[in-house]
This record gives structure tokens, C-alpha cells and sequence, in this order.
């Protein structure tokens, strides 16, 4: 298959209904920290971009949403070609331009701090993380607490950024400014909001 | 039957959802925080629930139920014609039973019955920001919000104590969201305050006009402002629903002739008919009814 045809196929096969079933999941996810959201509308990326992630990215980035892409991504230059034809979205140079980070590596993510986190005015303003983790279970246990939250709710993504309770504490701290995450595995999707604190287990 | 013309599901063209889409993922991180947004215009005038209108417009699909209230009830013109929008643009199920919809565009009133995990309430809002009466410049509220600098508003409050003996503002009563963002609820009576706090379901709050989106996820914190000595109350009324006779619940004035005759009636028409069909009865419900 020559390059032009990967980046024209696998995009959604009902653009109107399936970005709507996954802006559902997704609007769910973040309403809810921690819970795993299924259902999700399916593309066929070129690797390493996952189907889950490129579904995030086709629901919510157009040309008015500039994207980074971590190493392993940009590694492949198919990725950028099919985002490009599918999302439209101009790709950013530097993490601080992006409204939206894809990243097919999370343990090896550069900090949290240099993501766009918006301004005291405009907190709106910053940047949303789509981590391809490889499962949402069997990673070491972040218990949840905030808004959305009844009482606490567990996840135990893997991998994670490196120290990503301290980078996320730090993140919290900033409130109302801040980055947002959406975790996406084949087991579904799930979103760490920046108003999600991660409570202390030393107990 | 001619079609004039064929609109994309749900009215709205898909870029204009993603922003949308985008718009509500920030608002629902940041509770209370107004999010601006690329408001459209509408088939409908502003005031007429542009706001919301556009953001279920961006959140339903095809497998959702979706009641509309004007005032609690279903059957006012506001609430007909959007549902009727609605049914028109996208086709979905509409109901008038708050248990049976899984997306509630709301003019003005909370449904009394509690809402569940998995709902979306969708408000209308004409004026979002809590303080505009106070202060005209939006450059200057923004930094107020920032800042977190809220001090005027207890003064205003204040004010009220002072003029009337008691806080004096009924409906938009203001409120903080998880400790942060000062809120306007949108005109709803203050009544229906504390059924934000803790809500099992997602709201979600829309102005067309003045393009802001806000939102308060489920199980958050929603403060009405009071001070010690003047704790927050809701109105309460001295007799119960005419029709149903039901307590605690908000009602609305009926009058019934030009003698000073009057009734109360729940605003919640759902909550009203299905007390009813339960077989509770006001002091009126036999002639209004039978007449």
C-alpha cells in the first residue's frame, strides 16, 4: 500500500453518528473520573496510533486545534499524513502551541508543566492529553476523589508518566489551570480531569 | 409534503459540534467556570434557548429521550417548539417523564423528581455571569473570577439584609461550585438550589447570546452564598399543590377570576400528573379536572 492510500482509509465509517457515540463516552468520562467507557467508534490508524486514540482525535480535533505527537508518534510520518487528511488539524511544533497531545509512549511523556495549562483568566485554555496506555488495569492503584466522584473511585492504568502522582498533585495545584487527560486502552476510555485529586495510600 | 431543505443531524453542521464538544469538556474540568464558545445563530431568537438548544443540538444522538421544560412545564410554548425542533432536526423520542429522558433541556426550573446517574440536564441561560449586574465590564469580571475575588457579591447580599432584613434575591441566587467559581444557576427560583448540590446526574448550561458554556459534573459541591447569622433558605408556601396536594414542592400562582380568587399548582407539570395518577388529590382537583 503506498503512503497516500493509509492516510485516506480507516477514518469513521459514519462520521456524524460515530463521533458522536465517542463524544458521549468521552463527555461521560470526564463527567465521571475513573469510570471506563466503552462503545467506543472504531478507524484503522496507521501504527502506532491506536483505533481508540485516533477515534479521541477525529471526535474533537479539526483545523482549528493544533496537535503534538510524543517521538513515538512522529517517528512515523503515516501518523501526521492520516490526522492531516482526516482531522485537518495543523500539527505543533511545540507542546505549549497544542490543544491536544497524542502520545503512543506515556512512560517516556515529557512533564506535565510543558503542556499548554490556559491562564488564570482563560483556565480553558490549555492543553488535553490522550495517553495510549497499554490497559487500564494491572498498573500500580491512583484511588480518585474530587468532582464527578461519589465517593472514590480506582483506576490502575499502565504504563503512566514517570512520578505521575507527584506531576499530577502539582498539576491540581494550579487549579483552575491545568491539563486534562484521557486515558484510552482496548478496554475503553477513561479521563483524569484536572480537578481529579489522587488521594494519599501511604495509610 | 415538500422538504425545503435537509439539515445535518441535529441542525448543527459537525465542526460547529466539535467546538461545541470541546467547549463542555473544559467546562465540565473546570466546574462553574464559563467557557466562551463560537455561539451560532439559531433558527429561533436569542432568549429563546439558543444556548441550550446548541448544546443538546451537540450532545444528543439518535438513541437519546429527550423532555423539554418552560417554567417546570412540558406543555408551554417554549418547550413545544423545541421539542418539536428537535424531533424535526433529529429525529430522537421525546417524553414529558423526567424518569424516562435521558437529556432534559430546561428553561428556568430542576424537575422535582431526583435525577439519575447517566442524565444530562441542559439549561438555558440568558445572563451567565453571576456578576454583570454589579459590574458592566467583562474584562473586569474575568479578573474578579480569577482572582477569586467575590467580595462584591456578598456585598450586594448584604445590601439586601440591610434594605429588607433578609437576603431578598429569589431567583439566579448565585452559587459556588467545589469552593472555586462563583455560578449563576440561570433564573431558576432558589427553591431548586439545593438540587445542584450532589446532583447524581451531569448539568450542563448554555448562553446563546452571551457564548458561554458552563457545566457542574455529577456529585459536586454547589454552595448557595449566605452568611452565618442569614443562613440560605428556600421559599416555602402555606398550602399545598391545588391539584395534587403535594408539599415541598415549588408552585405557581393561578389566578382564577377577577375577584381575587387564586390557586397554587405545582410548576412541575410531570411531577403534578403523576402524583395525580397515583390517586393524590388537591383541594381543587375535582372541578378543575372534571370541569
Amino acid at each position: 500500500m503506498t503512503l497516500d492510500s493509509i492516510a485516506i482509509e480507516g477514518g469513521f465509517k459514519d462520521p456524524v453518528f460515530d463521533a458522536q457515540t465517542m463524544f458521549r463516552a468521552i463527555m461521560q468520562a470526564m463527567a465521571e473520573p475513573g469510570t471506563v467507557h466503552h462503545g467506543i467508534a472504531l478507524t484503522k490508524p496507521p501504527a502506532p496510533l491506536t483505533p481508540e486514540a485516533a477515534g479521541v482525535a477525529l471526535t474533537l480535533c479539526d483545523q482549528d486545534t493544533p496537535v503534538w505527537l510524543d517521538p513515538a508518534l512522529q517517528a512515523d510520518e503515516a501518523v501526521g499524513a492520516w490526522l492531516a487528511f482526516h482531522t485537518g488539524a495543523p500539527i505543533a511544533n511545540t507542546p505549549a502551541d497544542a490543544h491536544f497531545a497524542l502520545v503512543a509512549d506515556p512512560e517516556n511523556l515529557i512533564g506535565l508543566e510543558n503542556f499548554a495549562q490556559g491562564s488564570q483568566e482563560y483556565p480553558d485554555r490549555s492543553a488535553t492529553l490522550v495517553l495510549q496506555v497499554a490497559s487500564l488495569t494491572g498498573g500500580a492503584e491512583l484511588l480518585l476523589e474530587g468532582p464527578g466522584i461519589q465517593h472514590q473511585a480506582r483506576l490502575s492504568p499502565r504504563p503512566m508518566p514517570r512520578h505521575f502522582a507527584r506531576q499530577w498533585a502539582q498539576n491540581r495545584a494550579r487549579f483552575p489551570r491545568g491539563i486534562d487527560i484521557v486515558l484510552v486502552s482496548r478496554e475503553g476510555l477513561a479521563a483524569l480531569p484536572r480537578t481529579t485529586r489522587i488521594a494519599d495510600q501511604e495509610d | 409534503m415538500t422538504e425545503i431543505a435537509q439539515y445535518n443531524f441535529a441542525y448543527l453542521d459537525e465542526q460547529t459540534k466539535r467546538m461545541i464538544r470541546r467547549a463542555i469538556l473544559k467546562a465540565i474540568a473546570i466546574p462553574g467556570y464559563q467557557v466562551p464558545f463560537a455561539s451560532r445563530e439559531m433558527p429561533m431568537p436569542y432568549g429563546w434557548g439558543t444556548g441550550g438548544v446548541q448544546v443538546t443540538a451537540s450532545v444528543i444522538g439518535p438513541d437519546d429521550v429527550l423532555k423539554v421544560i418552560d417554567q417546570g412545564a412540558d406543555d408551554t410554548t417554549n418547550a413545544v417548539s423545541i421539542r418539536a425542533f428537535f424531533q424535526k432536526v433529529a429525529n430522537v423520542a421525546v417524553t414529558t417523564h423526567t424518569g424516562d429522558a435521558t437529556i432534559i433541556q430546561t428553561r428556568h426550573r430542576i424537575p422535582e423528581e431526583r435525577l439519575k446517574a447517566g442524565q444530562v440536564l441542559v439549561y438555558q441561560v440568558p445572563i451567565p455571569e453571576p456578576l454583570r449586574f454589579l459590574e458592566p465590564r467583562e474584562t473586569e469580571t474575568r479578573k474578579m473570577h480569577a482572582l477569586e475575588e467575590y467580595g462584591l457579591m456578598h456585598v450586594k447580599l448584604y445590601e439586601d439584609i440591610a434594605q429588607h432584613g433578609h437576603i431578598a434575591t429569589t431567583f439566579a441566587y448565585p452559587v459556588k461550585v467545589e469552593g472555586r467559581y462563583v455560578m449563576d444557576p440561570s433564573p431558576t427560583p432558589k427553591f431548586d438550589n439545593p438540587k445542584m448540590h450532589m446532583s447524581a446526574a451531569l448539568q450542563l448550561f448554555g448562553a446563546g447570546r452571551e457564548k458561554r458554556i458552563y457545566a457542574i459534573p455529577p456529585h459536586t459541591r454547589v454552595e448557595s452564598l449566605d452568611f452565618e447569622d442569614h443562613p440560605f433558605e428556600v421559599q416555602r408556601f402555606a398550602d399545598p399543590c391545588a391539584l395534587c396536594g403535594g408539599t415541598d414542592v415549588y408552585l405557581d400562582e393561578v389566578i382564577l377570576d377577577d375577584r381575587g380568587g387564586r390557586m397554587f399548582v405545582c410548576s412541575d407539570t410531570d411531577h403534578c400528573e403523576g402524583r395525580r395518577a397515583e390517586g393524590h388529590r388537591g383541594h381543587l382537583a375535582g372541578e378543575a379536572v372534571g370541569a
